[in-house]
């Protein structure tokens, strides 16, 4: 069975006609070809597919795709070509808060997040706004640096 | 010609923490992991893994399967055997190493929960799993041997009866008079029975390779995850029947490693069968519960360990008991021994020991296969070492951070070879411990401590000396017959717009590799970073080499590069110094150009000279040699191992009433020679920190009785949070190596190496006050509590 959905991702409208059980991470993925989303645990513990929906981070792995019908979802690949975490990542790279780089458009759609409801956080609050995305190979230290850095700028 | 180092040289980046090129690319979600890549006709394998720890396969029926939606093939471990040869994971030097022959599928009995049995090829990785739900598979499940206190008992089931028994191996090492020292009346005997967990890499994208196999020329590409992709080459080739030539191993991004995916794994080899099979790209991308189940475990050690200590403070003597389960295989082609065969070598390594025993026993399990992970052995060693220097220091009464000043190897005694027969061209221990603890403010934490202490705060300060096994020569593996290269080489060219490119052989998996390479070679030739590029994991476009692991990419790969960059430079010089008629060694490459050696004064763009020797090499005087482009390679000679040395420090409060450890703060301070990048370098040992802490006090592979593992999924194994991490101050003493001209050794595992053990001392300094200590690796509530007399 095959359901239709639209949406909107990254700006642009998107229809496709899908199984019921795709998840979003992996609609995103496999038929746009938007692979900036990983699928790291795919029972929404690591935080790898972190995306936003209608404004709100979400796990990719843990929502269907047909549940995004008339959604707005933005990936890191949106993120990027609007400018929007322009200065994250810029932080991020600056300070090497990334090793392999698999948990980092997560990481940073959580660090988004996290400054939207609090622009000014301590490094408690931003240890504690991305304890939802694992990441393996940094230790969290130069993470949580490019974040204040970011927040400073 | 005088030639100036690579850290003099006037457009050196050596030492500068400079931003790796990569992350750009990574932040904008632009990487090429495996499972991102796409190929033509290409279908997606998903495996039936075995469901008991040990199994006899009765039947096994796959109508249903291969009649289902999109499914292109069905196969089973007979028909894979036809394709794919078996292995037998020993190596010679080991001496005693058994194991059996293990294959891609399970052809008649699986040995570890997880174990792959039946391959499904389907148009998508959706499909392939509903097949394998419909495969039957009738089973007679079989005894197993799960404990390894049990493995060498009577009754127990032996998993190999060809073998004879469960022991896989054996090493006993006596260095001095071990015995004399403990017999000593004047001396204080400490003992302790020490657990470390059984945990696992958890690599954020789990293995994956798409192999893509073309019939019309008979060759084999596989896009691999992996760290050492020429070791790989060797390995397809052999058991797929191919020449070497013909297997091209392509590691783009990889996303996480730390020794997991440098391993043989059944269901890799499958894939690439398959695609030999089927003669159309196969793609296997583990999802995480089946990587839980069969990537690679490590650490499953309990060791029995004593020292002998003397009134005054100086530790005589170590004597170490070690046993290991490693599942059911002794893993391809590194072989599950070396772990136990570490502990036994490094076990004491900071101390000067007048007396050393240490054996190991090494046995087979029906659970999931172990390996080498990240720091292979060290925090096991580190754990014990370290352990038995704080029992010592408690029973004289002695401040830990004095009894380790008065046994650690002195800073000028090197060369030094050690009774585990290791030799140390030159360590800093006194050194790196003088810094920690001021960087610490040790008697100040230390008052703090016991201010709280009163107020029934538990706080606890632990300290960890260790040493660390990097840059390995041959004596690593290829002297026990395993086609695995110490060498790497790098070629490094001048294209005509002035630009420069490297091909290294080893391998990137977020160290930083590739901005080392560029920041050693811009200097060395003489260029701006921002015009170098890098290319790495490809046996295809980069020199032979050994790729990524036991920290061996800038210690080895980097000197090749220098090497490499020094000769670019020398072969420019002599072609400008045609062109400008001045002599070569009056000449340097600086900013770009060649200038003028004494004065500076720039002569000719390098952007020209690429010019003039590509398109107009007619100007050119006939007999010039136009080269622009070195290859160099590099194989440490001199010592077996480069072995760096560091120490650590922990400071964490217990909560004595739940069990519960909160971590305050974390010290490293670390010895890998010269430091090319700070910035990554100290990224790297925290890192390594955090991984040493996961193991310490959260990641457990637990198994039921029967051999099923219980922490399978992520909500059940606990990995590191950034909310319960400290904050990790990092710091270096600098001892380069004189074995080459680059002088850097690894630091990739120092980390890792010793912050359980660092752990460990703080947690029973904390709970010194109530007699409580804990020696068993997590060191979770369910530990901290019964030791506390509280359950």
């Amino acid at each position: 069975m095959k359901l239709d959905l639209s949406l909107t991702v990254n700006g642009e409208a998107v229809s496709a006609r899908i199984e019921p059980r795709m998840h979003l991470v992996d609609f995103l993925r496999e038929v746009l070809d938007l692979t900036g989303s990983h699928a790291g645990c795919e029972h929404g513990v690591c935080g790898a597919c972190s995306i936003l929906v209608n404004g709100q981070m979400v796990r990719g792995c843990l929502m269907l795709a047909v549940q995004a019908e008339g959604a707005e979802v933005w990936t890191v690949e949106g993120l990027t070509e609007t400018g929007a975490i322009a200065a994250l990542q810029e932080a991020f790279v600056a300070r090497n808060a990334l090793q392999c780089g698999f948990c980092t458009p997560g990481m940073l759609v959580a660090a988004a997040t996290l400054l939207k409801a609090n622009p000014t956080p301590t490094r408690e609050e931003i240890r504690e706004g991305i304890s939802g995305n694992y990441c393996r190979c940094t230790g969290y230290h130069a993470i949580i640096d490019a974040i204040e850095q970011a927040a400073r700028a | 010609m005088n030639e100036l180092s690579s850290v003099d040289r006037p457009n050196s980046y050596i030492g500068r923490s400079v931003p790796r090129p990569n992350a750009k690319r990574l932040v904008a979600g632009r990487g090429q992991y495996v499972d991102d890549l796409r190929l033509p006709r290409m279908v997606h394998v998903a495996f039936l893994r075995s469901p008991h720890a040990h199994a006899r396969i009765l039947s096994i029926d796959s109508t249903a399967a291969k009649a289902a939606p999109g499914v292109v093939r069905v196969v089973t471990g007979a028909e894979m055997a036809a394709v794919c040869t078996p292995w037998v994971g020993v190596l010679h030097h080991l001496k005693g190493l058994k194991s059996a022959p293990q294959h891609a599928l399970v052809v008649d009995r699986a040995c570890w929960q997880g174990e792959p049995v039946v391959a499904v090829v389907a148009r998508t990785r959706a499909e392939a799993e509903d097949a394998v739900g419909l495969v039957e598979v009738a089973w007679q499940e079989l005894p197993a041997a799960v404990d390894m206190e049990a493995a060498l008992a009577t009754g127990t089931p032996v998993i190999h009866p060809d073998l004879g028994d469960n022991l896989a191996f054996t090493r006993e090492h006596v260095g001095g008079e071990p015995d004399a020292c403990f017999a000593d009346a004047e001396s204080v005997v400490v003992q302790a029975v020490f657990h470390t967990g059984r945990h696992t890499g958890v690599c954020l994208e789990g293995r994956a390779i798409l192999a893509d196999y073309n019939p019309a020329e008979g060759r084999l590409t596989a896009y691999h995850s992996n760290q050492a992709p020429h070791m790989m080459q060797t390995v397809f080739a052999k058991h797929l029947g191919l020449r070497e030539g013909d297997v091209r191993v392509v590691c783009r991004d990889v996303g996480g490693s730390y020794g997991i995916k440098v391993h043989v794994y059944p269901d890799e080899m499958a894939t690439a069968a398959l695609s030999k099979m089927l003669g159309r790209p196969v793609k296997f991308a583990a999802d995480r519960m089946e990587g839980m189940v069969s990537d690679i475990h490590a650490r499953d050690h309990r060791i029995a360990a004593r020292a002998a200590v003397t009134k005054d403070g100086v530790i005589t003597a170590m004597e170490i008991d070690d046993l290991t389960g490693i599942g059911p295989y002794s893993v391809y082609p590194r072989t599950s021994a070396v772990e136990g065969n570490q502990v036994v070598n490094l076990c004491g390594g900071p101390y000067g020991l007048r007396g050393y025993k240490a054996r190991t026993t090494v046995v087979f399990q029906n659970k999931t296969p172990t390996c080498q992970y990240r720091a292979v052995g060290h925090p096991i060693a580190t754990t014990v070492t370290e352990g038995l220097v704080d029992l010592a220091a408690e029973a004289i009464g002695m401040d830990p951070a004095e009894i380790r000043r008065r046994n650690l190897l002195a800073d000028d005694v090197y060369p030094f070879r050690n009774l585990a027969g290791l030799a140390f061209e030159g360590l800093s221990h006194h050194a790196c411990l003088t810094k920690l603890l001021a960087m610490m403010d040790y008697e100040g934490l230390k008052a703090e401590r016991d201010a709280l202490r009163a107020k029934g705060v538990y706080r606890g300060i632990g300290i960890a000396s260790f040493i660390e096994l990097t840059n390995p020569s041959p004596f690593m593996y290829g002297i026990g017959g395993a086609r695995i290269s110490a060498m790497d080489g790098a070629t490094v060219r001048l294209d005509p717009d002035g630009s420069v490119a490297i091909a290294s052989g080893v391998t990137e998996q977020g160290q930083g590799t590739e901005a080392m390479l560029a920041q050693i070679v811009a200097g060395a030739v003489g260029v701006d970073l921002s015009r170098v590029r890098v290319t790495t994991g490809d046996t295809e476009t980069t020199p032979y080499g050994g790729g990524t692991w036991a920290s061996r990419g800038a210690g080895i790969g980097g000197e090749a590069a220098l090497q490499a960059g020094n000769a670019l430079r020398e072969q420019i010089l002599v072609i400008a110094g045609a062109m400008l008629q001045a002599a070569p060694e009056s000449l340097d490459v600086r900013g770009d150009a060649v200038v003028d050696r004494d004065t500076g004064a720039e002569r000719l763009p390098l952007e020209e000279l690429g010019r003039i020797v590509y398109f107009r090499g007619d100007t050119l005087p006939k007999d010039l040699p136009r080269e622009l482009v070195a290859t160099r390679h590099y194989t440490p000679k001199d010592y077996p191992f480069a072995f760096t040395n560091g120490a650590q420090a922990s400071y964490l409060e217990v909560d004595v009433e739940t069990g519960f450890v909160k971590l305050l703060r974390h010290w490293c301070v670390e010895d890998c020679g010269t430091v090319i990048n700070p910035m990554l370098v100290d990224e790297q040992i925290r890192g390594g920190v955090v991984q040493g802490l996961g193991g310490a006090l959260l990641e457990h592979c637990v198994y039921s009785p029967e051999g099923q593992l219980l922490t399978g999924s992520l909500a059940d194994y606990l990995l590191p949070m950034s909310g319960e991490m400290p904050d990790i101050a990092v710091a270096h003493v600098e001892t380069p190596t004189k074995e080459s001209a680059l002088g850097a050794k690894g630091a990739g595992e120092a980390g890792t190496a010793g912050a359980p053990a660092a752990v460990q001392n703080a947690i029973n300094d904390a709970l010194r006050p109530f007699g409580a200590r804990v020696f068993a690796q997590p060191f979770t509530p369910a530990r901290i509590l019964p030791a506390l007399g509280k359950i």
